[in-house]
């Protein structure tokens, strides 16, 4: 069942997606966040890691997330933007997606490109990651009134 | 003796006491208790009413002496330094080659070697996307790549430690390689790291490849092996220090550790094997986090279990199976993406640490690992704070220089009750396995992982440069990425589809069915036939996936 989440709804949960896709296991941040998420009162999706990049796609579409945060520890975030690539693909412009932990400096720059929306390097604060993701969520609710409004109109 | 007694108890001793806790206490109201991260409460001063030295014979004794709470050997690091055990792993085979011999050129005297993630997921390199290959790990997957991996590299002389999860498909092919270079099996030392299937399913999910049974199966098989061909090799490694970094406290981790090798013996006892014929290769692997004296305490406080363990409760004769033997790793856990350059002054102070707590073999971090994969400045630095600790410190001139520490002593015995009452619990959950499978051991580090950063968000524990003595400067990442060469790695790839195209196919398919019979057949050795299957060619992602199809995949499943 869709809800049809919209700035002006702002009772509407907050839906995220936490995974890990690629090789690495090393999950005690990516379990860290989506407890907070979830005290924060946002709804939470959690998988396991190795995700592939076309499930991650399949569970945000069944599971119909606003935000996908994807933690990579050990250089996963190198095939993240083929997750937003494949996130286009499927029309789910409206997803926003954030990555958590270890991106080097210099690799910055070609996920936010890819359309990676924020990436929460080590020490970012609870606060931070929770105030960050529903104001991204909000975006996805308006975007996607939009996309849904437009077609509609068509 | 008697009189020095009679003082410590005399009025006048007791009058001092109370009248210097008034004085604390006026001045610093309320801050009589700390607590360490195993959740104990610590004290401003310790004195001989918490620790008297009356038991010293029964919980100390002297080194190399049960039950061992001062150190293994007679002579602990007066005689043999600790190991000096660098992890390596990067890039392709060559790469690695060159890293290896660079770093035992700076002065470590050991092997060690880190598969890629691919290798630790249980696939071949040209099953998985190219970025992810070699950033964390070398990739390897047959026993040639072997070879090359480890060529002019004297493993017959020094000892060897590989991280190689079940099916141990790493220490096959440095057999095969030993069989082509005609070293005898008899003459390899080392470690199978990561041998401890118990500590992937509970805290380090991507090391297991296998079902939990498959595992349990697979380990034993190994080890039975291991001990009647390559004798003196290490097949178990029990690792706490998945568990820590996982979030476990120190107590929880040495607690979940002697467990897990409580259930390991179990289980070769129960196959027939005795307790002296396996318990003498049982080796321990844990990080070092940088609260210094709650990791000496936890170290001396596992070496006094460990004994009593293996004697009165496992039931060996031979001394040589009560040795608590450990590797320690300084914990990445503790160190900072923010001024990367400050983790050289953690690493130290972990470091001494794990030295003062008498361990055998360490890895010391580069300060660039909570970045990426080590750059060779780094890791010539890493090496060179051991070589500091060791030639210039001191602090090898002493043995357990803190034994007979009020305090070292009184935090000794407090971590060994805290540790045993772990392992308590979890004997009353029916042992570690049954534990792992009904998901305690997994809850306790969830919860405590969490504890910890809760602490960090509200600055509780202070972390410098994360939540305390920020600086926003341009210099904040000093160190440089590291990644390997595309097209070198692409090349690799290849390499490995032309020797899959071009070995003998009827070779592999015949050691693949022979593996797969003997995951179906009891009274067979799977590793054994891993050895063999290696050596006729068949790659690591083979083994894996017909061990997957007989045996099952390990949970939770890669979903499709």
């Amino acid at each position: 069942m869709k809800h049809s989440g919209s700035a002006d709804r702002p009772g509407v949960p907050v839906r995220v997606l936490v995974t890990k896709i690629g090789l690495d296991g090393h999950d005690r941040g990516s379990r860290i966040v989506a407890a907070y998420l979830r005290d924060a009162g946002m709804e939470v999706v959690y998988t396991p890691p190795w995700q592939t990049v076309a499930n991650t796609v399949k569970r945000a579409t069944e599971e119909d997330v606003d935000v996908i945060g994807i933690s990579s520890l050990a250089t996963d975030h190198l095939i993240v933007p083929q997750l937003t690539a494949a996130l286009r693909a499927a029309g789910l412009k409206h997803i926003r997606v954030v990555v958590g932990g270890i991106v080097p400096e210099g690799e910055r720059s070609v996920l936010i490109a890819s359309g990676v929306d924020r990436i929460f390097g080590p020490g970012s604060s609870r606060q931070e990651i929770v105030t960050a993701v529903s104001a991204l969520a909000l975006q996805a609710h308006q975007q996607r009134a939009e996309v849904s409004g437009e077609t509609r109109e068509r | 003796m008697n009189d020095r007694a009679d003082n410590l108890s005399s009025p006048s001793s007791d009058e001092a006491h109370v009248s210097w806790r008034r004085d604390y206490e006026a001045r610093l109201a309320g801050n009589w208790g700390i607590c360490n991260r195993s959740g104990l409460e610590i004290k401003p001063l310790y004195t001989p009413a918490d620790w008297d030295g009356s038991r010293y014979m029964q919980d100390l004794s002297v080194p190399g002496q049960f039950p061992y709470t001062r150190g293994i050997h007679t002579t602990m690091h007066r005689e043999r330094t600790w190991t000096q055990r660098q992890l390596i792993g990067l890039g392709t085979p060559d790469d690695y080659n060159r890293r290896v011999r660079t770093l035992l050129d700076a002065g470590a005297n050991a092997i060690s070697l880190i598969p890629c993630n691919s290798v630790f997921r249980g696939l071949d390199c040209d099953e998985v996307d190219l970025p992810l290959l070699g950033t964390c790990g070398t990739v390897v997957n047959t026993v040639d790549e072997m070879g090359r991996a480890l060529d002019r590299v004297p493993f017959e002389r020094i000892s060897t430690a590989l991280n190689d999860p079940s099916p141990f498909t790493l220490f096959a092919f440095l057999l095969g390689v030993a069989k082509r270079r005609g070293i005898p099996w008899e003459r390899i030392t080392g470690t199978s790291n990561q041998s401890d299937y118990i500590s992937h399913f509970v805290a380090n999910h991507m090391f297991y490849r296998l079902s939990l049974p498959g595992a349990r199966r697979v380990l034993l098989d190994h080890i039975e092996f291991c001990r009647n061909h390559v004798p003196r090799w290490n097949p178990v490694s029990v690792v706490g220090q998945h568990m820590q970094q996982a979030g476990a406290t120190p107590a929880e981790t040495m607690g979940f550790t002697l467990s897990t090798a409580i259930q390991y013996a179990q289980d070769c006892i129960e196959r027939g094997m005795t307790p002296d014929f396996v318990l003498r290769r049982f080796t321990f692997f844990f990080d070092i986090s940088i609260s210094v004296f709650e990791e000496i305490a936890k170290f001396r406080a596992g070496r006094r279990l460990w004994a009593r363990i293996a004697r009165e409760r496992l039931g060996a004769r031979d001394p040589n199976s009560w040795l608590f033997k450990f590797h320690g790793q300084t914990s990445g856990v503790d160190l900072t993406h923010q001024q990367p350059l400050n983790n050289i002054a953690r690493v130290t102070t972990q470091a001494i640490a794990g030295i003062l707590s008498g361990l055998q073999s360490m890895h010391t971090d580069a300060y660039d690992e909570a970045i990426s994969c080590p750059s060779e400045d780094a890791a010539l630095i890493a090496i060179a704070t051991q070589n500091i600790l060791r030639e210039e410190a001191h602090l090898c001139d002493v043995i357990d220089p803190l034994g007979g520490s009020y305090y070292v002593e009184t935090l000794t015995d407090q971590m060994e009750a805290k540790v045993a009452a772990v392992i308590a619990q979890i004997d009353a959950a029916g042992g570690m396995y049954r534990a792992i499978e009904r998901g305690l051991i997994q809850d306790m580090i969830g919860k405590s992982a969490r504890a910890f950063q809760d602490k960090v968000e509200r600055g509780e524990q202070k972390v410098v440069g994360v939540n305390s003595y920020r600086r926003e400067s341009a210099a904040e990442e000093r160190a440089s990425t590291q990644r390997p060469d595309a097209a070198k790695m692409r090349q690799h790839v290849e390499k490995l589809l032309a020797f899959k195209a071009t070995r003998s196919q009827s070779a592999v398919r015949a050691g693949l069915s022979a593996l797969a019979r003997a995951a179906n057949s009891s009274g067979d050795n799977i590793f054994g036939r891993i050895v063999e299957a290696a050596a006729a060619g068949v790659t690591h992602g083979e083994v894996v996936a017909c061990l997957r199809r007989e045996m099952g995949f390990g949970q939770p499943l890669i979903t499709e």
